[in-house]
């Protein structure tokens, strides 16, 4: 029973020590130590959110350059499909071009070809008329010579007409 | 480093076993000196020996070799509705075996007891007396508040805890707060964070915050003194019931004060209870409030107290066997030692759930005594089940 009945002055002692070791501890101590924790676990919450968010941007970034790389492989894609085509149409059209001026000037070649040939055989004949001329004429002049040589021959005309 | 910590925790414990053992020892050749010049009664009071370590007093009494008393007198204060405040060293008494009386107080011993008895007081009444209690001479009122061992032990406790918190405190401001702990910081945080997620934050909800200084004093003030009361020549301050009632007193006090309106509601006039019931009931909740602190008191006192008695019974049965033949108290001995050291462990261990069941058990009575009503969440979730029925 002796251990059952507490004694006064130990209970007021205790008593007030612990009241006063509260208010201590609690102003000095608890306080900061508490308010240094909650700092923390909120320092700690934010650097997790930040990197979560940083971590996010990235994803973001990184689907945005996938994009952006796709569209340029396209677009470089559909430039050099371009490129050919044009090249293409430039060569196809320059050989074109290259083919009527070429039958033109050909064209024009045998034109004036023609022309010359022409030219140069009407003159023949001018020449081979005029000397053809001369020449029945010498004939015409030495075999007519004579009387007797112009009335056979008119004599063979007549023949002819008569035949006819 | 783990290592070395607890081979110094076991240096410690063997220490502190043999110098349990050496102090019974000396006490008990002591006693059975005394007992042999004056006719004792008994060769080995176990029971004497027990208490006297369990028990407090206004010496500091570390052992006794021969004539020479190593014990520390400690301050003892007074007061008398008649004569007043007096305050002296408890060495104005006189030492063990030879107590003398001063300003008309004296230190209660068995030979004082035996004087009263000669005296013609009765047996019974003497029976009373508390060894090691003050007494006026003259038989008027005297109040006790000397600096006991178990109230100096305290405040060495109390000192120690304001300058680790403190040194902590400190080194939070100093590291800065996104700095890893180290040190004692490393040692308390972790603690400080379990009361938070354990104790608290379950029963205390929103208002965790609000006690925790509380919880955390109740605990480092409860575990700190758990573990002076193990040292060698240590105080049973946390063993003894008026520690442990002025601590739950806080406690009780705490929780009448906080209480609010809906836990006076359903404690005076229970809800939904039909008249007859409420009369058996309010007195049974009632009755429960104040078990409450008397638990808390009780269940701290009790386990520390035991745990003292425990290990000071295997340490005495080493002069128990000594008393019946000298060797089978040498043979007995390792076997004795053996039993404390795990003793001293388990008691390390207890030191630390008790404080903690101190804590957890405080907080829950606080906690039920804040705890908002749910009673207008229940009628308006009833009000919808009926919206929905029609």
């Amino acid at each position: 029973m002796e251990l059952l009945t507490p004694e006064l002055g130990l209970f007021v002692w205790t008593l007030t020590a612990f009241i006063i070791v509260f208010l201590i501890l609690k102003k000095f101590a608890w306080k900061p130590i508490l308010s240094s924790l909650n700092d923390r676990e909120k320092g700690i919450a934010d650097s997790i959110a930040s990197a979560e968010r940083v971590k996010a941007e990235m994803a973001t970034m990184q689907a945005e350059n996938q994009k952006i790389m796709v569209e340029a492989r396209e677009e470089r894609t559909q430039m050099l499909k371009e490129a050919k085509e044009l090249k293409e149409k430039i060569v196809n059209e320059a050989k074109d071009q290259a083919k009527a001026e070429a039958s033109k000037i050909i064209s024009d070649a045998r034109v004036q070809i023609d022309h010359l040939k022409m030219a140069a055989m009407t003159e023949v004949k001018n020449e081979v008329a005029a000397l053809a001329l001369q020449v029945a004429e010498k004939v015409l002049r030495k075999n007519l010579a004579t009387d007797a040589d112009q009335s056979n021959y008119a004599k063979m005309l007549a023949e002819e007409v008569q035949l006819n | 480093m783990n290592r070395l910590s607890s081979l110094l925790v076991l240096l410690f414990t063997l220490f502190a076993a043999s110098f349990n053992a050496k102090a019974q020892e000396d006490s008990t050749a002591h006693t059975e000196a005394t007992h042999e010049a004056t006719e004792s009664k008994e060769a080995l009071n176990i029971k004497k020996i027990i208490f006297e370590h369990v028990g407090d007093a206004h010496e500091w009494h570390f052992f006794t070799a021969g004539e020479f008393h190593a014990t520390i007198p400690l301050l003892v204060i007074l007061y008398s509705p008649t004569n007043g405040l007096s305050v002296f060293s408890a060495s104005k008494f006189g030492h063990e075996g030879h107590r003398e009386v001063h300003n008309g107080y004296q230190l209660v011993d068995d030979h004082y007891k035996e004087s009263l008895i000669a005296a013609g007081t009765p047996a019974s009444d003497v029976e009373k007396i508390k060894n090691g209690s003050i007494l006026a001479v003259d038989g008027s009122k005297v109040y006790d508040f000397s600096i006991t061992k178990n109230v100096m032990s305290m405040l060495i406790s109390v000192v120690l805890l304001l300058w680790i918190m403190m040194s902590v405190a400190k080194k939070y401001k100093q590291r800065g707060v996104m700095k890893a702990p180290s040190g004692l910081q490393n040692a308390i945080e972790p603690i400080i964070g379990f009361i938070y997620t354990e104790v608290a934050k379950p029963n205390l909800t929103n208002k965790a915050n609000k006690y925790m200084p509380l919880l955390l004093t109740f605990f480092f003030f409860i575990w700190i003194n758990n573990l002076l009361g193990l040292l060698p020549g240590g105080a049973n301050f946390t063993g003894n019931i008026a520690v442990t009632l002025a601590l739950a007193l806080v406690c009780f006090i705490v929780m009448l004060v906080k209480a609010n309106g809906h836990f006076w509601g359903h404690l005076l006039n229970p809800p939904g209870v039909p008249f007859g019931v409420k009369l058996l009931l309010v007195p049974i909740e009632i009755i429960s409030l104040f078990i409450k602190p008397i638990a808390l008191t009780i269940r701290l006192f009790a386990n520390i107290l035991a745990g003292h008695i425990v290990i000071l019974s295997i340490v005495c049965m080493i002069f128990i066997f000594g008393a019946m033949a000298p060797s089978a108290g040498w043979g007995f001995s390792p076997v004795s030692i053996a039993f404390s050291v795990f003793m001293f462990f388990l008691e390390l261990l207890v030191a630390a759930i008790q404080a903690f069941i101190f804590t957890t058990l405080a907080a829950v009575f606080i906690g039920s005594a804040i705890e908002e009503g749910h009673g207008h969440e229940d009628a308006h979730h009833h009000h919808e089940v009926e919206e929905i029925i029609l």
